[in-house]
């Protein structure tokens, strides 16, 4: 043992740590230049937004305009609308997106059958995996004026409602159906959370007369206050992202009004009507805003609750 | 465990299987009343009859989708993708992941890269330079412009460093004694005991390759290499335009496309990823808690 642990701070190792060394670095390159090409010339490429871009001229040949572009996009009407539905939806999105699951959660904890517990998780966990092109789909199948559920609404007697043409409708249903996707999925952590409540406490609080919905009250929420406030604190970063995929696959021209986010505003702007400068600017003061809240959203929840990520 | 009987603790009981089991039918039964649609005959599934069992039940939907050589093309394109794609994913998250998990006695180097790829996560150029350069790098129309962007999962990157810190220190000091190398440590020590973690991350860049649909659109031109996703959101985008449409204009689409040949291509689509689900949750709840709520 004595001879072997000598040797290891030897002259050979230290030969086989700079090689080791060598080894560690060649291993990060080939990811290293991926990134940085994927990741870090884009960057540049943003500059445009600081020009007036012509894809034949090059970033090199384009006229430089300074402000202009934010100046113009910030007095079109379109883009405080867009402002306004990214937050409105977002927010809307997370609130529900951590009530729903957390009573999910909850209330999971009261079944007591095991299997019944593992079938309801493996259900409601999978919608998590399915893509927004598959559920728009199915949900603008289902809420078309020829759908099903028009049909349930005319079998009640009602007249039907061609949801996806109103503004108010077609924004309720996006918050639905965010919440639809991902409450199984965000109920994870929060089930997590309650695995690690000691038993003993329910018992304790029983003893003491506790009704079940005391026990709930008293041993349960105070258990998850931390990861609430951890993972509301977390969204904070998010509240410029209202879900391009889901509303690109769901949105039409007559609910602009309601459900046009800052995502696709930049996609229509930038990739279809080939307005690269003024799709970059948009973009670009989404990517600052959302790096400043996420950065605040850090150290907000390294303050509360410890949590660190790296 | 004590057990109280009184009425309310019954009526816990009672309100949570119920929100519970609701809960669940929501999940599935949008599910269940797609396939009853690609089940249907055709003129059922567009008048709206069908609701969760097939209605004049018939495979015709399916046996026109065997018939629809785009749908064939478009899911070996998706093959070819989850195959080349997931093996990147692997290879880069394993070979970063390694050296970033060593000790910076080690590796001095490894904050510098550290920083460097936080840094990659905060920062985005946003779709249109993004777009600009994958014109620039001539990758448009190519399987390697929905690969390569997403070739190092960085999210990922960070996971796997993470378990492979918690490896036990006695495995590496017994690799070293016996001479191996640190690519012999990586292949021979760390990844076998890394499988359920590596398992998990793979199911999910396959997954995330598989739904992809949007890289799909602005990428590639040639309807002939279209990935599946996006073949199927060139259909969502015509129901995307019949959400608004009376009954008179349905009427004259349904002749044209049909519900339930719509239906049946939605649920082939999403089989691959049923199929792989219980393997999938079987490790995820694993990766999840691993990743999120570390101290």
């Amino acid at each position: 043992m004595m001879t072997n642990s000598n040797r290891s701070s030897g002259s050979l190792p230290k030969k086989r740590s700079n090689s080791e060394r060598l080894t560690y670095n060649l291993l990060m390159w080939p990811g290293v230049i991926l990134l940085f090409i994927f990741s870090i010339v884009p960057l540049f490429g943003l500059v445009i937004a600081f020009q007036n871009y012509i894809p034949a001229k090059g970033i090199a040949g384009s006229e430089w305009v300074g402000l202009d572009n934010f100046i113009l996009i910030f007095s079109l009407p379109d883009s405080w609308r867009v402002l306004g539905n990214t937050l409105y939806i977002a927010i809307a999105k997370m609130s529900i997106g951590i009530v729903v699951p957390l009573i999910f959660a909850i209330m999971l904890n009261e079944v007591s059958s095991k299997r019944y517990k593992q079938v309801v998780q493996t259900v409601v966990y999978m919608p998590y995996f399915l893509s927004w092109v598959i559920l728009g789909g199915i949900f603008l199948s289902m809420l078309s004026i020829d759908g099903v559920i028009n049909r349930i609404i005319e079998m009640l007697g009602e007249e039907p409602v061609m949801f996806m043409a109103d503004g108010k409708w077609a924004r309720a249903i996006i918050i639905l159906t965010d919440c639809w996707k991902n409450f199984g999925y965000g109920a994870i952590i929060y089930l997590a959370a309650l695995t690690s409540i000691d038993l003993d406490l329910y018992e304790a609080a029983a003893i003491d007369g506790a009704s079940r919905f005391r026990q709930i009250l008293h041993v349960t929420v105070p258990a998850l206050v931390p990861t609430v406030v951890l993972v509301a604190t977390l969204n904070l970063g998010g509240v410029l992202n209202a879900g391009f995929d889901q509303i690109y696959n769901m949105y039409n021209p007559l609910v602009y009004d309601t459900i046009d986010i800052i995502d696709t505003f930049v996609y229509r702007m930038g990739l279809v009507d080939m307005q690269f400068s003024l799709g970059t600017a948009v973009g670009l003061f989404k990517s600052v805003v959302s790096f400043v809240l996420i950065v605040l959203s850090y150290v907000l929840a390294k303050k509360f609750t410890g949590y660190r990520i790296f | 465990m004590v057990k109280s009987n009184s009425s309310g603790d019954r009526m816990v009981k009672i309100v949570s299987y119920t929100v519970v089991t609701v809960l669940m039918l929501s999940c599935l039964l949008p599910l269940i009343h797609t396939l009853a649609l690609s089940l249907s005959d055709k003129s059922a599934a567009a008048s709206g009859m069908v609701t969760l069992w097939p209605v004049r039940p018939s495979n015709s939907a399916y046996k026109a989708i065997l018939g629809d050589k785009q749908f064939f093309l478009s899911f070996k394109n998706s093959i070819v993708r989850i195959l080349l794609g997931g093996a990147l994913n692997i290879f880069f998250t394993v070979t970063m992941a390694f050296p970033l998990s060593r000790s910076k006695r080690l590796f001095p180097q490894r904050n510098i890269y550290m920083w460097f790829l936080i840094f990659t996560m905060l920062f985005s150029g946003g779709i249109i330079p993004m777009y600009l350069l994958i014109y620039r790098l001539k990758l448009m129309d190519s399987i390697w412009a929905l690969v390569l962007p997403s070739a190092v999962p960085v999210y990922n990157v960070i996971l796997l460093m993470n378990y492979f810190r918690g490896v036990p220190r006695e495995l590496d000091e017994a690799a070293r004694l016996d001479g191996a190398g640190p690519l012999r440590t990586m292949l021979q020590v760390f990844v076998p005991v890394s499988m359920p973690c590596i398992a998990t991350i793979t199911l999910f860049s396959i997954v995330g390759h598989w739904n992809a649909f949007f890289d799909g659109a602005i990428y590639i031109n040639t309807q002939a290499k279209v990935p599946l996703q996006t073949y199927i959101q060139q259909l969502v985008v015509d129901m995307r335009a019949s959400s608004v449409m009376s009954k008179e204009e349905l009427a004259i689409l349904a002749e044209i496309s049909g519900k339930s040949f719509n239906a049946a291509k939605v649920i082939v689509t999403m089989l691959p990823v049923l199929l792989v689900y219980p393997f999938l949750q079987k490790y995820f709840v694993h990766g999840i808690v691993l990743g999120s709520v570390k101290g």
